[in-house]
């Protein structure tokens, strides 16, 4: 098993009575594709939030490439790439000028950058659109040269919240696409999606979270075959751990926040 | 080990830190001007904003300003009305551009956009005086329109290239000032609907409670009390003193400046503070 880049320990959130997160554990080792996956308000987001720093946690902690969230967040940032779920490119700039102030946030070289944007927009096949202003970009466009402004400075973990909400079925395949190239070219994600079919082909193990807490981690594949039903899904080993609760699931402002990125992508 | 090693042990250390900080200040510096480097790079995509911005002013200085100077109502002392007034238009379009600043906040916010910035390794405190900085940056633009508009109608301006760079400085603070106070409390109301209601309510009294368009001698003493807590004052006085050729600063150009300077890095502490709550 390859090095754990990711340790997340007895992570736990509260806001006010309700627990978001609860004493939630996890190791991902270097180079894995992993899914938190779960229906909406099942804390997924707020996972995600924690370890990217916006979030203090309530207790509990994690480690990303050895540095603690909660002593080392600056070195934390550092380590990390991260695509918010909402569609969080600059529509006033054009595609270089997006890549361009991150990759100076990030403090690549002057000497280094051009070169780095460059492979960037080749990996995310968008070379020709680069010179373009972003609000005349497709959703798929969108996140893929948000995906290429994440990973500029070669993070150690990458995380997507959500990657293809809201897109169309060739805009998502497009996505797809290009996280599989990355996955190829063994970078560890760290993704969340409400989409089995998604998790499925994207996913090398998966973990799945109902009102915060874990309810079942493991490689997709077995987990199919552990249910012992002929030709499962990870539909049906969703709803199998996760009874009862897709009924439940999203409170207003998820729902409202999913919509307003969906009427954003047009 | 001999004494002189001991000795030189804690002058390293010392030289050392003194690398780190100065390392880490050049950082900071830099990152600041990245953030208004986006700011830049938008205006000279589309700079069409900065003319109609500068609409209101000037309908101020037409409709308004010419009417009060004909009527005389208001004792102004040698200078005519116009000429007391610029200076107090282009401090309260200075107010009105920055003090909805915290609009475009929460619009980052809704995008997405703070989120990436707070996830970057740019320090809080960049991130918010590189806002305050690039509202400086619209600010000057209308200094420029007011100036000209001045002109035109024939208030006695001050040409000299003190009196221009000391205006460039004060409408940059005054702008950096108003623009950190509005991201403040955009991360304390964090809707768009609360932050418009109570961004009209705070506009109107630090306008008129101030010494923009009449001097404070006319206030009964409670305004009179208020008008020296309000920024603005300090920010017209510091105008009209710069821009006119027959005025002076009342407090002072230095006093206004100390002023100004220890309000707007109190409001960057504050703001770079509260910054990150605005995406929880």
């Amino acid at each position: 098993m390859n090095e754990i880049v990711l340790s997340i320990q007895k992570l736990t959130k509260q806001f006010g009575d309700i627990t978001v997160v609860n004493n939630l554990s996890l190791a991902i080792p270097h180079g894995e594709v992993f899914g938190l996956i779960g229906s909406n308000g099942a804390g997924k987001t707020t996972t995600i939030k924690m370890l990217t720093t916006l979030l203090k946690p309530t207790s509990g902690t994690a480690f990303i490439a050895g540095f603690d969230i909660l002593k080392h967040p600056a070195d934390v940032r550092r380590s990390i790439g991260y695509v918010p779920q909402l569609l969080s490119a600059d529509g006033s700039l054009t595609g270089y000028e997006n890549l361009l102030i991150f990759a100076k946030l990030y403090d690549i070289p002057r000497s280094e950058r051009k070169k780095r944007i460059d492979e960037a927009f080749s990996l995310m096949d968008l070379t020709d659109a680069k010179d373009r202003f972003v609000k005349n970009y497709s959703g798929g466009m969108i996140r893929r040269l948000e995906i290429a402004q994440a990973v500029l400075h070669k993070p150690s973990v990458l995380f997507l919240d959500e990657p293809t909400v809201g897109l169309d079925p060739v805009a998502r395949q497009s996505v797809w696409n290009q996280i599989e190239l990355l996955k190829e070219g063994g970078t560890t994600i760290i993704l969340t999606t409400h989409y089995m079919e998604e998790a499925d082909f994207l996913c090398t193990r998966i973990a799945i979270l109902n009102k915060g807490i874990l309810v079942v981690e493991g490689i997709p594949d077995e987990l199919k075959a552990s249910l012992k039903k002929k030709n499962a899904t990870l539909d049906d080993v969703f709803s199998h751990y996760a009874e009862g609760i897709i009924e439940t699931g999203g409170t207003f402002r998820d729902i409202s926040r999913t919509r307003r990125t969906a009427s954003r992508l047009g | 080990m001999t004494s002189l090693e001991h000795a030189e042990q804690p002058a390293g250390s010392v030289k050392l830190m003194e690398q780190y900080f100065a390392a880490s200040s050049i950082r900071f510096i830099k990152k600041t001007f990245y953030i208004v480097e986006i700011e830049l790079r938008k205006l000279r995509h589309d700079p069409t904003e900065l003319f109609t911005r500068a609409l209101q002013p000037v309908l101020w200085m037409l409709i308004f300003g010419e009417v009060f100077a004909q009527i005389r109502a208001i004792p102004t002392g040698t200078i005519g009305y116009l000429d007391f007034m610029a200076p107090g238009i282009l401090a309260q379009s200075v107010l009105f551009v920055s003090i909805f600043y915290g609009i475009a906040i929460i619009w980052e916010r809704d995008l997405g956009i703070v989120h990436k910035f707070l996830v970057s390794p740019t320090p809080r405190a960049a991130l918010v005086l590189g806002k305050a900085i690039s509202a400086g940056v619209r600010g000057l633009s209308q200094a420029i329109i007011i100036y000209i508009l001045s002109f035109i109608l024939g208030v006695n301006l001050n040409w000299s290239a003190e009196a221009l760079g000391g205006i460039l400085i004060f409408v940059f603070l005054g702008s950096a000032l108003f623009s950190t106070f509005s991201l403040i409390i955009a991360c304390i109301v964090k809707t768009r609907e609360r932050f418009m209601g109570i961004g009209q309510i705070l506009t109107m009294p630090l306008f008129f409670a101030s010494n923009a368009i009449y001097p404070i001698s006319i206030m009964p003493s409670w305004l009179k009390f208020l008008a020296h807590g309000n920024p603005l004052t300090y920010v017209v006085d510091a105008l009209r003193g710069l821009m006119l050729a027959e005025s002076t600063a009342v407090y002072g150009l230095t006093a206004d400046f100390f002023i100004l300077t220890a309000v707007t890095t109190l409001l960057v502490f504050i703001g770079s503070r509260l910054y990150p709550n605005v995406v929880v």
